[in-house]
């Protein structure tokens, strides 16, 4: 059964903005199709990306015997079960790649797989390859999809139903959130990262905190970062609760985009447009939050949820019993006190190619004392990791180097931590079985896990990185 | 998909915040074909090391949760293991954004309630059940013996009552999508990929 018509608001799209619109509104005015009376939206999707786990969208668009609408704005990416290391493939995971791959082929949809030269992590190749864009919408049925609004671009997961209501229709339907401004003042302390930016917000704010709104974060210590930093910040945007997190785009990130494979040809037509996008300086935001970048250490999980996160000079908190025992650990007890059993380098958050250099710069020269896997983002991630010679100081310092995957953020692909044991993780999620089942993770940035592996314990970074940056 | 409008059954309370989606379903089932039924992944882990566990004991149709619930992946597996079970509602203060939107698109109703009804609904409860009944036209529920008053956004309620599906629902405004595509790559030609 279908709704009955409703009255569809013309959306007004030129000339009668004469009140300040902030960059959500742009974004959603640029792509609403049409709103109906009850306030939801149909908005245009200019980029669909879709992963092995896409496949009960698949499915539901089969058993509707419908088509994929527009197979050129819909790309496939093999990451979530992508084998990172050699050997024979589980059952399950050559099931759900091949599943993927037959999907492809029979919609006409370019697929990224396992021996493509671009083939990574969704969000690490779609900006790599250019897919993704300021000012663009772009879906993809994954909750990190919100690293893409570093460019400047309106981009959400979806769950499945959504997945197949854009294969076959190239739209989506949604109420417009509210809005939050995150302003980061000041300057970030050297070794202190993105990754330190959102776990301190998430941590201030809680897991629910951004709950319902799209978070564009702002400031001088946000204009500093690089379009790497931007994408971990929005990449963790979710973990505070906000399906969107976006950041304006500037020259930073034109130069980012120009040249590549899938990016505008006619690159100063399409920066005349992008830099219309940002809010405009009156713009009113629904919440508006700020943080002083230069306050902000070295941040560290202790729990089970993101926001259970502390600088790396605290102490474990009092917290309910369940968690500090499925953690192992004691209220009291310094963090730089927590012995790890391994670490992992790698992630939507943290595979890029600054967070490797970054987590080098601490290894070079030294020796980790516990074992630990390092998983490139993407396949270019790991060429060039491999030509700066950043893979042979991993490798020297202990550690196994990887091909590009989800890896060990979620270990769908067989990489997993095993019951009670400690992972120092670059990763998004701190979640009770995450990592595996039993497993315990704490989250923190790709040089405090590189700083994890040299001490066997969680350890602050910035001595070893002392004449190093 | 199918409407409902009522709910007559049992409810039980989960005493935990934050419960994400991982938890709902561990990844490692998700390669798994819907058509197996996914009930037997809810909370998989939490319920295999507990026997005792409220969902080992018990087949509600209300659960009774804290805030923040089904937060984390996007992973609508989650509401699969929820469905397959039997449950159609939850009731708690906040949910995961996308979890909501998934609920709704698969019939489960998330209603929220305040955290000090929350508090004296799982007080009541405790490890035991108790009659339910749910009421979607009026947002009136008694649980327990308490009658309380739920929110859900107006465009859920009647989608969960209709049965809407949201591919037919958009199919009656395929035309405006075209003019729509046509118009926006006509304006912003850079918004297509570029193929050599």
């Amino acid at each position: 059964m279908s709704a009955p018509l409703t009255t569809v608001h013309d959306v007004p799209r030129i000339g009668l903005h004469d009140v300040p619109r902030t960059m959500l509104d742009k974004l959603w005015d640029a792509h609403e199709v049409l709103r109906r009376d009850d306030g939801t939206s149909l908005l245009w999707v200019d980029r669909h990306l879709v992963h092995e786990g896409s496949h009960h969208g698949f499915a539901k668009l089969q058993a509707r015997g419908m088509q994929v609408a527009e197979p050129l704005l819909t790309f496939g990416v093999v990451d979530h079960y992508a084998p990172t290391r050699a050997g024979e493939m589980a059952r399950d995971v050559r099931h759900m790649i091949d599943t993927l791959a037959r999907n492809a082929a029979a919609t006409g949809i370019r697929l990224f797989d396992l021996r493509d030269p671009g083939q990574g992590i969704v969000h690490v190749i779609g900006p790599e390859q250019g897919l993704t864009l300021p000012g663009l919408l772009i879906n993809c049925g994954d909750s990190h999809t919100s690293t893409h609004g570093a460019f400047g671009a309106l981009a959400f997961g979806v769950g499945a139903t959504e997945v197949a209501h854009i294969l076959a229709t190239q739209t989506v339907w949604q109420k417009r959130p509210k809005t939050m401004r995150i302003v980061f003042d000041g300057t970030l302390s050297p070794g202190v990262t993105a990754k330190d930016m959102a776990l301190h917000w998430i941590s201030r704010l809680g897991t629910g905190g951004a709950q319902g709104f799209a978070v564009e974060y702002a400031g001088p210590a946000v204009e500093a970062l690089s379009m790497e930093g931007r994408m971990t910040l929005c990449n963790l945007s979710i973990e505070g609760g906000a399906r969107l997190g976006m950041v304006a785009p500037d020259e930073v990130t034109f130069a980012y985009v120009k040249g590549r494979p899938f990016a505008p040809r006619d690159h100063a037509a399409a920066c005349a447009d992008w830099r219309a996008l940002g809010s405009d300086a009156e713009a009113v935001f629904d919440r508006e939050v700020t943080f002083d970048a230069a306050q902000i250490a070295p941040t560290v999980t202790w729990g089970t949820s993101p926001e259970e996160a502390l600088p790396i000079t605290g102490v474990v908190p009092e917290a309910a019993q369940s968690t500090l025992e499925y953690m192992g650990l004691d209220a009291g007890m310094p963090l730089e006190t927590v012995k790890v059993d391994q670490v992992f380098i790698g992630s939507c958050t943290n595979g890029r190619i600054e967070d490797l250099r970054m987590a080098a710069a601490v290894l070079r020269g030294r020796k980790a004392r516990v074992p630990g896997l390092v998983s490139p983002g993407s396949a270019i991630v790991k060429k060039q990791a491999e030509d700066e010679g950043l893979a042979q100081v991993f490798v020297d310092a202990g550690l196994e180097w990887a091909d590009a995957g989800c890896s060990m953020c979620v270990g769908m692909n067989g990489d997993l931590v095993e019951t009670g044991k400690r992972c120092a993780s670059s990763t998004n999620r701190n979640f009770k079985g995450r990592q595996g089942r039993g497993a315990r993770t704490h989250l923190m940035s790709p040089a405090m896990v590189a700083a994890a592996a040299v001490e066997g314990r969680l350890a602050d970074v910035r001595p070893l990185l002392e004449g190093r940056l | 998909m199918s409407g409902w409008s009522q709910i007559k059954g049992r409810a039980v309370a989960l005493d935990a915040r934050n419960v994400d989606t991982d938890q709902l379903i561990p990844a490692r089932f998700m390669s798994q074909p819907r058509d197996q039924g996914y009930g037997g992944f809810l909370l998989h882990d939490v319920r295999s090391d507990d026997a005792g566990h409220v969902l080992n004991r018990y087949a509600p149709q209300v659960l009774i949760t804290r805030e923040n619930f089904g937060s984390g992946s996007s992973r609508e597996a989650a509401v699969y293991a929820l469905v397959d079970f039997g449950i159609k509602a939850v009731f708690a203060p906040s949910f995961g954004d996308i979890f909501s939107s998934n609920a709704v698109n698969n019939g489960l109703l998330p209603a929220r309630v305040t955290e000090a009804e929350i508090d004296a609904l799982i007080d009541r409860l405790g490890d035991d059940d108790a009659a339910a009944f749910v009421d979607l036209g009026t947002g009136e529920a008694e649980i327990a013996g308490t009658k309380l008053q739920f929110s859900v956004d107006p465009v859920w309620q009647q989608k969960l009552i209709n049965g809407w599906d949201d591919i037919d629902m958009t199919a009656q405004y395929a035309a405006q999508i075209t003019e729509f595509r046509g118009k926006r790559l006509a304006a912003h030609p850079w918004a297509m990929p570029t193929t050599d």
